[in-house]
């Protein structure tokens, strides 16, 4: 297949990690990563503790700005812009690409002020705009039946499977363009695991996805694409049945066999 | 491959390998039991033929069990998780060569009676040597995870194609010269048709090694050298 059409058949790409390194202070903890997310597919990130997956993660939202003595090097287009630019606007950047985290971070406040004190950061709506706004956000995150009849009750009364939907639905509220999960799924139980699974598997019909996940399975069932790091480097990335069925990498496939070590 | 972090799963698999191997060495050894008590119309080897057919569903059941078990249990992915579809795969078709040994052997049950064409036999003898030949390569290959010896087998079935075409022949042969030998000779054709078979079983085999090794699938098409192509669909019933 010449290349012309082998680029036919790919995705377009929503997100270019070029040449990227990362520091944490001193140490090198990405090392000279590239790599794309296409658009309107789920990216899953895997590999050991340490392996620089989560930073990635938070390199593509500028996470670690927040966070003196660490800084990142190369370029991480966002549709061709580049967001390590530091004149970039960070908080249009964080509405753009939203990110969920390992344990639920529900505020301690209504559920449906969960919603919507990220969207009043952003926008002004009228008080019905708003209430559509939440809803569908709600909606979005197959939250809403379970929540419309005590919309007013705090977050934190939800199970775990709920707060962690409710932050989904949080972020779904400021219409982001990429959403990034770091181990979305960790602290919750099956139903809930798979409540969410079901989610991201919607959501890639209007986001691009990038997840951390330790979970194999997981990755194998809900992600198009797989990038496999080790010690800071990408060492394979490809279409995920191709990761998981045949890696090119001996490393890749010690480590998705349970032979690591 | 070998050496899981956890020792156990390595154990899981090595068992698979070696019920494999054990169904393999009692397949090999119907199919060679088979064809002595034909050629030397053996009633009671027949019978012991018959008779190991039970240990070897046990055995393929077994392996099946455990192989679903693994999958259940460790969720395996890759090499690992083709190792078990392996095993399934491999000990279904090792069944079939047992069943289609035991058929071999009931005909001899059958022809003891029947007006006897000794020649007639040293056909179906030739064509056991290569089939006997290509399942002890089929799973030796998979027991050295032998990808090179594994083709060889599914380019050499054609052999054993060609030689049934020829057996075939031969048998209509004595049949014109004497309709006394057609009701023989016509028991002889269905075993011929079974060495065939197992010939299949054992591409079958050694499709599924390089499989297991490669994670690719063989072509579909496989190399073909007969003419004739009689009783294909029959068979396949």
């Amino acid at each position: 297949m010449n290349a012309a059409v082998q680029a036919l058949k790919e995705p377009p790409t929503k997100v270019s990690v070029r040449s990227l390194d990362f520091y944490y202070g001193a140490d090198r903890s990405l090392k000279n990563i590239s790599l794309p997310l296409r658009a309107n597919k789920v990216t899953a990130f895997i590999g050991p503790s340490g392996c620089g997956k989560s930073t990635l993660l938070r390199v593509l939202n500028r996470m670690y700005d927040l966070y003196p003595g660490q800084r990142a090097e190369g370029e991480v287009l966002l549709d061709g812009e580049n967001i390590l630019d530091p004149a970039i606007d960070l908080n249009a950047l964080r509405s753009r690409v939203g990110m969920i985290f390992q344990k639920p971070t529900p505020f301690p406040m209504s559920i449906y002020e969960n919603i919507a004190f990220g969207i009043r950061l952003y926008e002004k709506l009228s008080r019905a705009d708003m209430d559509a706004r939440v809803e569908g956000a709600l909606r979005g995150a197959a939250l809403w039946d379970e929540v419309k009849d005590k919309l007013q009750t705090s977050g934190l009364g939800l199970s775990g499977g709920q707060q962690q939907r409710l932050c989904i639905a949080r972020s779904v509220a400021v219409q982001p363009e990429v959403i990034l999960f770091d181990e979305p799924c960790s602290a919750l139980d099956p139903i809930s695991t798979a409540k969410v699974e079901e989610l991201i598997d919607e959501l890639t019909h209007r986001y691009t996805i990038a997840i951390v996940t330790h979970n194999m399975q997981q990755a194998v069932r809900i992600s198009d694409y797989t990038a496999f790091m080790y010690l800071g480097e990408l060492v394979e990335f490809g279409e995920t049945d191709d990761v998981f069925n045949k890696p090119k990498e001996k490393r890749t496939l010690d480590y998705i066999t349970g032979r690591f070590g | 491959m070998s050496d899981h972090i956890v020792k156990s799963y390595d154990r899981d698999l090595e068992a698979l390998g070696r019920r494999i191997a054990e169904m393999g060495g009692v397949a090999e050894k119907m199919l060679a039991e088979a064809m002595d008590a034909l050629s030397g119309f053996d009633v009671d080897l027949a019978h012991r033929v018959v008779s190991s057919d039970p240990r070897l569903d046990a055995l393929q059941r077994e392996i099946e069990e455990n192989a679903i078990l693994t999958i259940a249990r460790r969720q395996p992915l890759a090499i690992d998780l083709r190792e078990c579809i392996a095993a399934i795969r491999i000990s279904g078709d090792i069944e079939r060569v047992g069943d289609l040994a035991k058929n071999i052997a009931k005909r001899t049950l059958k022809i003891v009676s029947e007006a006897r064409v000794p020649r007639a036999i040293v056909g179906l003898k030739s064509m056991h040597e290569i089939a006997a030949m290509q399942l002890k390569d089929a799973l030796d290959a998979y027991a050295l995870r032998d990808t090179e010896r594994a083709r060889a087998v599914w380019q050499n079935d054609s052999d054993l194609d060609a030689l049934e075409d020829s057996v075939f022949r031969d048998l209509l042969t004595f049949m014109m010269e004497d309709p006394r030998n057609i009701s023989f000779c016509t028991h002889l054709l269905f075993c011929s048709k079974n060495l065939e078979r197992i010939g299949d079983h054992t591409t079958n085999i050694s499709e599924t090694v390089v499989y297991l090794v490669t994670g690719e699938a063989m072509p579909t098409e496989r190399p073909k050298s007969r003419v004739a192509d009689f009783g294909k669909d029959e068979a396949a019933q």
